[in-house]
């Protein structure tokens, strides 16, 4: 044998297990760990950010009349005209309320109409649009069946589809249930405006689903555990987001078996579009057209002794107006 | 004194070792329980434990970084661990010498010869290290993403150095290894394009179901101890009952008898520890080889070559365990343990084809992804899979599990069970809780598991964490599920039978269990007042037994009176506690009721332990029963907001 070529073979023999073991030592060193994983982590960010426009607190109309395009295009001139609260480049999020995969005439989802509405109106004032809820039918079929899809792509805004990912936990700053809890970060933390658009349904469990509750439709998690305790739960929302906007449809009101509702006979022609900047006091005059006083609904209170808004609504004078 | 003496003496001391720590792993007070003992040590030696957990966490955890020395030391010295530390390659060696004893020449050589199902071993170590790297195929893939310079930078950056090492001669084809690296890198960037979700980097920790060292383990405590403790030899303060245990008992006894046929069976063609140990050994500096190439071919070395690694011809150095027989065994000196190659040559990798590598990977890489489609870790948890306090959340202990038994050796209750496959095929043998074997449910002031699990898979927690006390208050008790109550089975509620033996056994304060008190009436249970003599009374037509309702759960109603107490009764007369305040008369009718305490959960204070499923007298399916909802380490099974 080839003393030269043995030598030479065995120094990179030598230099090969003398890498291997340096890298061995060297991995091991930069991957120890000497405490082990934590437990599961009990801290949220915290909560959302601001999203009201603070010059337009407290404005709020209400505007009768039985087609929506117009209701709604009237009741926003009310309250300062869309400029007042969406500006160029603003990225807006709808948060519509597609919770079951039936179609609008069953009013247990926000109308396409109003959604296509709003939408384009944002679009008119600059902005970019976002259209999305965590809907407790299988998200896709509810974005379809109740026609918000087709509405908001045709006027150009965005759908986001919930997904796991797009979950993140936050906690809402001064919550007991709220706290560390996940939340449709996907589409909020993509978007500075807010608005929210819900019908007014009557609801088994809390009375009535209106525009607050809507915003139960941004939680991720075992949300249907919140239900042992929904008033507090539904404040709790009122505490999380602070909207641009909202808007109550009542066009049609679902009077009984909500809030999925199911058929013709559980709707009202109540032909009022209610639009403002606090959900509390829309919501407050809304629960008057179910037959119920804003007094019946706990949640309500609950919520404007947090801070959230009025139940008084007459106080902020609201616009009246009809459109036809 | 012969190298093979020095080899068995570090053998038997493994051994022992094993065999010692194992016995030692329980809890009690006795000079030798476990207190200070390194109970932990060989399964932290192990380097399939170590890069296993590396790859599924990308951590090295605690005294895994002993793995580091036995790395180093193969690097140096080949695969000394299995011939000289792995107590189950030397249960093996004991097992195959035993088989040959006595055998003629020609047979025991034919039986250590190589074969070429040798090779299955490394296909085997593949799989398992594939089903552990999603998360590294992910980050991988998703590198490029966003960072549209990089994949041009890791091309030039590894070209330059495959240069450089070819200029060191450290890299003898650098052209194939330069395509090999631009391919490898373009798949890479294809594979970006597409992300895969969280399924795609889904990673399974199975090398335990394999690894020597854990099947050591699980077989000694959760089989051999176990029997040996039946046999009288007491271990433990009770009986250990495991389940499955005739399937881990009947693994080890394969590997065992299966050197009858083929000595170290289980190391020539399974293990997937001494697979990376051959693999380790490549460039190790020191080996045994032949000093010349001639000599008779008498092949005495290979009568007792435990590798089966060929040493009179081509010695395969990925096979060499290093026992050194052929040391000893050779008449003319011409095997020594040297640094120049054999001089009748040598084959340094493992014979496996390159197809089979690809095969292997993939297989491995799609098994963590296909085991989790089913959502057995996700939506569709096993309810009945309830883990010990500290685990980590499901699809991160299957990242860690080892199914190593230890915390099941420990467990002083024995509810720590190896599962079967309720939480599906990847946990099995992982530990779980089962409420009806052992002396009773999870110990509340016990923190055993936790503190001797060698990967944290069961992270070591602290009691007051375990308690939710101190630091710990805030975020409450560890639970470990919910207890829940079946009415149908439950004596007070569907049998008209006191009983609240789980309330009474609830250990957290105040109890998770409380009672609500109900009087109904029993079956047959009115009757016709025949007389009245204070309180003492006669009831026409009652045929009970002598003091059948004397147990102070009885008591008598009559109209315009408060309920009475029933405190001794014949057959036909009852005793009460007082005189009736307005004596029903004779002929009108009396209840005789039975007082009921009937249980409910408080899920609020309610930990999950099972002392209450252990302690009910409904002895087969429980009517309180520990389901795993709102379990702590898992958020997505929260019961209350």
């Amino acid at each position: 044998m080839n003393g030269d070529k043995r030598t030479g073979s065995l120094s990179r023999r030598d230099f090969l297990a003398g890498a291997a073991a340096a890298a061995a030592c060297a991995g091991a060193y930069l991957l120890r760990d000497t405490v082990g994983p934590k437990g599961p982590g009990q801290q949220g960010s915290a909560g959302l950010p601001d999203f009201s426009v603070p010059a337009t607190a407290g404005r709020m109309s209400i505007v009768t009349g039985a087609d929506r395009a117009k209701t709604v295009r009237r009741a926003i001139e009310a309250v300062g005209g869309i400029a007042a609260f969406v500006k160029p480049l603003d990225r807006v999020l709808l948060k519509v309320n597609a919770a079951f995969a039936t179609p609008a005439a069953l009013s247990a989802t926000t109308h396409p109409q109003l959604v296509a509405e709003l939408a384009g109106l944002c679009r008119s004032a600059g902005a970019s649009v976002l259209v999305s809820d965590n809907p407790i039918n299988d998200p896709a079929s509810c974005f379809t069946l109740s026609g918000i899809d087709s509405a908001a792509r045709s006027a150009g805004a965005k759908v986001l589809l919930p997904s796991d990912d797009q979950f993140h936990p936050i906690t809402v700053p001064g919550a007991k249930l709220l706290r560390n809890w996940p939340v449709l970060q996907g589409a909020l933390a993509r978007v500075n405006k807010v608005i929210g658009i819900a019908p007014l349904k009557h609801h088994q469990h809390a009375g009535a689903s209106m525009t607050l509750k809507n915003w139960y439709g941004l939680l991720g998690g075992r949300r249907n555990t919140l239900h042992q305790d929904i008033n507090t739960t539904i404040a709790e929302l009122a505490m999380m987001v602070h909207p641009t906007l909202v808007i109550l449809d009542a066009t049609t009101a679902m009077m009984r078996n909500g809030p999925t509702g199911g058929s013709l006979d559980d709707l009202a022609p109540t032909h009022t579009m209610i639009v403002g900047t606090d959900p509390v006091a829309v919501d407050a005059f809304g629960s008057t057209l179910l037959g119920r006083r804003p007094g019946d609904l706990p949640y309500l209170a609950m919520a404007e002794a947090a801070g959230c808004g009025t139940t008084n609504y007459e106080s902020l004078k609201p616009v009246r107006a009809e459109a036809s | 004194m012969r190298i093979v003496t020095v080899r068995r003496i570090s053998q038997g001391f493994f051994l022992l070792m094993l065999l010692w720590m194992a016995m030692v792993t329980a809890p009690g007070d006795a000079w030798w329980r476990r207190r200070a003992w390194p109970v932990n040590w060989l399964l932290e030696l192990d380097p399939l434990t170590a890069i296993g957990t590396v790859l599924t966490t990308g951590k090295l955890y605690a005294g895994l970084i002993w793995a580091v020395v036995v790395i180093v030391l193969t690097v140096f010295l080949g695969r000394f661990f299995c011939g000289w530390v792995c107590p189950l390659g030397t249960i093996q060696h004991a097992a195959g010498w035993l088989s040959r004893k006595g055998r003629a020449l020609p047979r025991r050589i034919a039986v250590n010869q190589y074969h070429r199902w040798q090779s299955a071993k490394y296909y085997v170590l593949l799989f398992l290290l594939a089903a552990g790297s999603g998360g590294e195929l992910a980050w991988l893939v998703r590198l490029p993403q966003g960072r549209p310079l990089a994949i041009p930078i890791a091309a030039l950056a590894g070209l330059t150095a495959i240069a450089l090492l070819t200029i060191l001669r450290v890299i003898r084809r650098p052209v194939a290894a330069a395509v090999g690296y631009l391919v490898v890198l373009a798949a890479v960037a294809g594979l970006g394009l597409a992300a895969p979700g969280d399924l795609g980097s889904s990673a399974t920790l199975q090398t335990g179901l394999l690894d020597p060292i854990p099947l050591a383990y699980r077989s000694v405590s959760l089989a051999v101890l176990a029997v040996a403790g039946s046999a009288g030899v007491s271990l433990s303060a009770e009986q250990r009952w495991y389940e499955l245990s005739w399937l881990i008992g009947g693994i080890f006894l394969a590997v065992v008898l299966l050197n009858l046929a083929v000595p170290r069976f289980y190391c020539r063609f399974v293990c997937p520890l001494g697979a990376m140990l051959g693999v380790l050994n490549r460039w190790s500096i020191w080996r045994i080889g032949k000093r010349q190439a001639e000599c008779i071919q008498c092949k005495l070395c290979e009568a007792d070559c435990e590798g089966a690694c060929s040493p009179a011809g081509e010695i395969r150095i990925s096979e060499c365990v290093l026992c050194a027989n052929c040391l000893d065994a050779c008449k003319h000196n011409l095997i020594s343990y040297q640094r120049p190659k054999s001089a009748s040559g040598e084959a340094t990798s493992p014979d496996i084809s390159r197809r089979g590598v690809l095969a292997s990977l993939a297989a491995g890489l799609l098994a963590a992804p296909l085991l989790r489609l089913g959502a057995g870790s996700g939506a569709n948890y096993s309810a009945n899979l309830i883990r010990p306090p500290g685990a980590l959340e499901e699809e991160e202990f299957l990242r860690r599990c080892i199914k190593c038994g230890q915390c099941m050796r420990i467990c002083p209750s024995n509810v720590l069970q190896p599962a079967g496959l309720n939480g599906g095929l990847e946990a099995i043998w992982t530990p779980v809780l089962n409420n009806r074997i052992g002396s009773s449910g999870c110990q509340l002031n016990c923190n055993a598991c936790g503190s001797v699990c060698p990967t944290a898979a069961i992270r070591p927690i602290s009691l007051d964490e375990k308690l939710g006390r101190g630091q710990f208050a805030p975020a409450g008790p560890i639970r470990l599920g919910t207890a829940f109550l079946d009415r149908s089975r439950c004596l007070p509620w569907a049998m008209d039978r006191p009983c609240i033996v789980c309330q009474e056994n609830c250990p957290v304060s105040p109890k998770a269990i409380f009672v609500r008190e109900s009087f109904s009436t029993i079956r047959n249970g009115r009757f016709v007042v025949a007389a009245i003599n204070g309180a003492t009374m006669t009831l026409s037509g009652a045929t009970v037994q002598d003091g059948d309702w004397a147990g102070g759960d009885y008591y008598c109603r009559a109209e315009g009176n408060p309920r009475l107490a029933i405190v001794g009764n014949n057959a036909g007369t009852i005793a009460l506690s007082d005189p009736w305040r307005k004596a029903p008369p004779a002929g009108s009718e009396v209840e005789i009721q039975v007082r009921l305490q009937q249980p409910y959960v408080d899920p609020r204070a309610c930990v999950g332990c099972g002392i209450c499923e252990h302690e009910c007298p409904v002895s087969g399916l429980r009517a309180i029963r520990v389901t795993a909802e709102n379990e702590s380490r898992n958020a997505k099974r929260i019961l209350m907001p």
